[in-house]
């Protein structure tokens, strides 16, 4: 049974019911009041987690890392939710997880992150991350990951991963048109760039939550800053659509009389 | 699984116990100052879960004299806690009723009359008089302004990073463990359940967490509270019967508003001459504002979205937000008997703190300082018996625990208020006169009155529209409210003479925009519903449903066949249900026909 080492790149975003309100700042463009808005692992990096744990938890001897980088006290806040997902070790960078941070300074600081987790083997590394992200991803940040930790086998869009008898992995990417594209990759190392995946967001288990939080506090006492100078990134502008919204609720609607609604609504405009 | 304490519940009063006892279990270098008993080698494993799915989620916005929180923050400083400004100008404000909707008495119609002859004089502006002093005992100077969530996430921040404690959101507790007459611990709720309970994908049982003491501190309305009154039952001669719901916006204020931070006003006299409310101003241009509206308002078609609005419009108000933008929104119930409210403190392995313990006053409306300092309290008692290894009994959490309460600020405070608000229960003016007896003669005297839960006490909607509306009328509001699936309130306050609310879509929005765009109203799956009708068919003879109209997210509305029915995804957690409805319990004669539990998910802004 092959005993997989399995970094998982994720940071933080506002949660998603917030409202975003971009807004140019003396350090350049940020979201009004993102200190304050409430701060979740970003939902793909979530897929890749779950998907991590379960293939950790299929290969015994397997280990799974989170590498989160966002400001501290961002970091504990979606600790409290996170960690009783699922076990794992988190090495955490305080640094900014804007949207508006550059893919490549931000992926350099992941990488240096990861080359730096004591033990690493590359012969066992997979590296997980989000193909996307909640926040403004560029949807560049893992494959640069791994363009500088020299891994070469890289996949995104993935929803699924089996190791077969032989120890190689058949992943499943997303394609155009809705397909899937099936690919395999004789061993380690390896980039997944994850979709959806197949997994349900786990139960929240206590004991999980105890065992983790063990070494995610001391963790987060010792994250090293990550500066993110973004030198040469300029935005134009940043805005946001205008909210003009009646809503309402209403359910068991038949489709012919939302078909319709949604038509009138459109003719109207 | 085996903890040393269990919390139930995450806000001020568990806020309050967390910071004193991490600075207590922790030497000031972070090395172990007293071991787990349940985990030998480790430090004291003291865990809290929260029901909500942050912290910070679902609290309200306040003005507090911080009187505890300076004591535990000797060094405070505003500017490190999002939303917070020191107390600055405080005004209270008579609003008069511009609509003439408002269901004054002939006595204070009169006064009316007679406040707008000499307008002038008196300094009338807007429709509103300033009352020319606050009395002392309603002043929050040196006091803060806060957003009890932002307050609340600046304080977890610091217990978690101390490693002393760790906070668990998105973790209902179901249950107490009731063993041998004291608590053993908490068991957390099932997880992967339909609505009704019952097992469905990825079923998890709650995990029962067995500690030695067990801290309720889960609010006013909390489950847990509510099953120790049960298992243990209350005092003699105390009781819940008086409640309020808090109703909020927090807005971006006009660039023209000329408010500072700080600033404090209250209100009263309008909607209703019982509706009371607030507007408190953070920094850079943020205001919280809102309404109470007490179990004393007698209307059996009470709401408290629709009034919110009105009051909002009022010229006094409306001249300072218009032009604002709806940020956040939410409510909650408060405990409003204050002392007498008060349950049993303390038993074999659990001790109650906070709103739920009765530790609001009433008299000064002052509840956050009160819970926080309730946290600290049984904090230094808790650390007392630890030092000395003794167990958390009954007898020795009295003797650490409440003798200490009872020596507190808090418990002075709330036998001065302890019969303050008791002339509401016989009418407005009875009642504001029976503050101010009350507050200038610390409470030595006080007005007369009952508390009592609303079926004894609220009228039909036929007796409360007398003479307004025909019964017949009322009884075709009934049929089409039952038919569209939709509260009376609205028409009948539309029959009434309130007029209609101008949407303008940024601060004037609809109810359901603002559990969209305010509240961001969750409910994640996998969870029973926590809101049950307990006897469906006694509903379908109530003739008023008090509970729809007084839901806060719209959540319970008319089912069909004259039921009510609860739709967890618009509810927020408010407990309105739990005091509102209107036809008593058969079974219990003082509660009515609703179960309130633990349940996920609710707001998800933390400005509130």
């Amino acid at each position: 049974m092959p005993e997989y080492q399995i970094v998982v790149c994720g940071s933080v975003v506002p949660d998603p019911l917030q409202t975003l309100e971009p807004v140019s700042g003396a350090a350049g463009p940020a979201l009004k009041n993102e200190m304050m808005l409430p701060a979740w692992l970003d939902p793909w990096a979530g897929h890749a987690l779950y998907e991590a744990a379960n293939l950790a938890a299929k290969n015994p001897g397997s280990k799974v890392w989170l590498v989160a980088l966002g400001p501290k006290a961002k970091l504990q806040q979606a600790m409290m939710t996170l960690a009783q997902k699922v076990p794992f070790e988190l090495v955490a960078l305080d640094g900014s997880a804007s949207g508006f941070a550059d893919a490549s300074e931000t992926a350099a600081a992941l990488a240096d992150a990861i080359q730096a987790i004591p033990g690493i083997d590359r012969t066992r590394l997979l590296v997980f991350g989000g193909w996307e992200s909640a926040s403004r991803g560029s949807g560049a940040t893992m494959q640069i990951v791994g363009e500088i930790l020299g891994i070469t086998d890289q996949f995104q869009g993935v929803d699924e991963i089996v190791i077969e008898a032989d120890g190689s992995l058949k992943i499943l990417e997303r394609i155009e048109g809705g397909q899937h594209q099936v690919s395999t990759c004789e061993a380690p190392p390896a980039v997944l760039g994850w979709a959806t995946g197949n997994l349900p967001e786990p139960r929240n288990n206590p004991q999980v939550g105890m065992a983790n939080m063990r070494t995610i506090m001391p963790a987060l006492q010792k994250a090293k800053p990550a500066k993110l100078p973004a030198e040469g990134m300029k935005f134009l502008s940043v805005s946001l659509p205008k909210q003009a919204r009646d809503t309402k609720v209403v359910k068991d609607m038949p489709p012919d009389q939302i078909a319709a609604e949604i038509v009138a609504w459109i003719t109207n405009k | 699984m085996e903890a040393d304490i269990v919390c139930v519940g995450f806000g001020p009063a568990s806020g309050g116990f967390l910071t004193t006892l991490s600075r207590g279990i922790l030497n000031p270098d972070g090395s172990m100052a007293i071991e787990s008993p349940s985990a030998p080698g480790l430090p004291l494993q003291v865990l809290c879960y929260e029901r909500a799915d942050d912290i910070g989620f679902g609290v309200s916005g306040v003005v507090t004299s911080a009187r505890a929180l300076r004591e535990s923050f000797p060094d405070l400083d505003p500017s490190q806690i999002p939303m917070a400004a020191p107390v600055g100008e405080e005004k209270i404000l008579y609003l008069l009723d511009p609509v003439g909707a408002s269901r004054r008495p002939a006595l204070m119609r009169a006064a009316d009359v007679a406040i707008r002859a000499v307008g002038r004089i008196l300094g009338v502006k807007d429709d509103a008089m300033e009352l020319p002093w606050t009395p002392d005992f309603l002043e929050k100077h040196g006091g803060l302004v806060l957003s009890m969530g932002q307050f609340t996430q600046w304080v977890g921040q610091q217990v978690m990073g101390s490693g002393a404690a760790q906070i668990w959101p998105g973790s209902p507790v179901g249950e107490a463990l009731i063993e041998n007459g004291g608590v053993a611990g908490i068991r957390l709720v099932d997880q992967g359940v339909a609505k009704d309970g019952k097992p469905a994908d990825g079923f998890a049982p709650g995990m029962e967490v067995r500690a030695a003491l067990t801290v309720v501190a889960d609010g006013p309305v909390g489950a847990i509270g509510q099953q120790l009154d049960k298992e243990f039952g209350i005092p003699e001669g105390h009781h819940t019967h008086d409640w309020a719901l808090g109703m909020k916006f927090v807005i971006d204020l006009p660039e023209s508003c000329e408010l500072e931070p700080g600033t404090v006003l209250h209100t009263l006299g309008f909607p209703e001459p019982e509706i009371f409310g607030f507007l408190y101003v953070h920094p850079n241009r943020v205001a919280s504002m809102g309404i109470f509206v007490p179990s004393w308002f007698d209307s059996p078609a009470r709401t408290a979205y629709r009034y919110l609005q009105h009051w909002m419009l009022h010229p006094a108000i409306w001249r300072h937000v218009k032009g604002g933008r709806l940020r956040s929104w939410g409510a909650k119930t408060l405990q409003e008997s204050g002392r007498r409210g008060e349950p049993r403190l303390a038993g074999n392995g659990y001790a109650r703190i906070g709103e739920g313990s009765g530790s609001t006053n009433v008299l000064t409306n002052s509840g956050v300082d009160e819970a926080w300092a309730t946290g600290v309290i049984l904090a230094e008692g808790v650390l007392e018996l630890l030092k000395e290894k003794k167990p958390f009994t009954a007898e020795n959490l009295e003797a650490s625990y409440v003798r200490r309460r009872r020596e507190s600020w808090v418990e002075k405070g709330g036998r001065i208020a302890e019969r303050a608000r008791d002339g509401f229960q016989r009418g407005f003016i009875s009642g504001m006169a029976g503050m101010m007896v009350a507050g200038l003669t610390r409470g030595l005297f006080s007005m007369p009155g009952k508390p009592m839960p609303p079926h004894r006490r609220v009228p039909s909607l036929e007796e409360y529209y007398s003479g307004r509306i025909a019964p017949d009328e009322i009884q075709a509001i009934r049929k089409a409210s039952e038919a569209t699936a939709v509260s009376v309130h609205a028409a009948l306050m539309d029959r009434a003479g309130w007029p209609a609310i101008p949407f303008d879509g940024e601060l004037l929005v609809s109810h359901q925009d603002a559990l969209l765009i305010g509240g961001k109203v969750q409910a994640p799956g996998g969870y029973a519903d926590h809101v049950e009708f307990l006897y469906p068919n006694d509903c379908s003879t109530c003739g008023s449903k008090i509970c729809i109209d007084m839901c806060s997210g719209q959540a319970i509305f008319p089912g069909g066949d004259g039921r009510p029915a609860f739709d967890r995804e618009k509810c927020i957690h408010c407990g309105a249900c739990l005091w509102n409805c209107a036809k008593a319990n058969p079974n219990d004669p003082e509660s009515g026909l609703i179960q309130f539990l633990a349940g996920a998910g609710g707001l998800h802004s933390a400005e509130n």
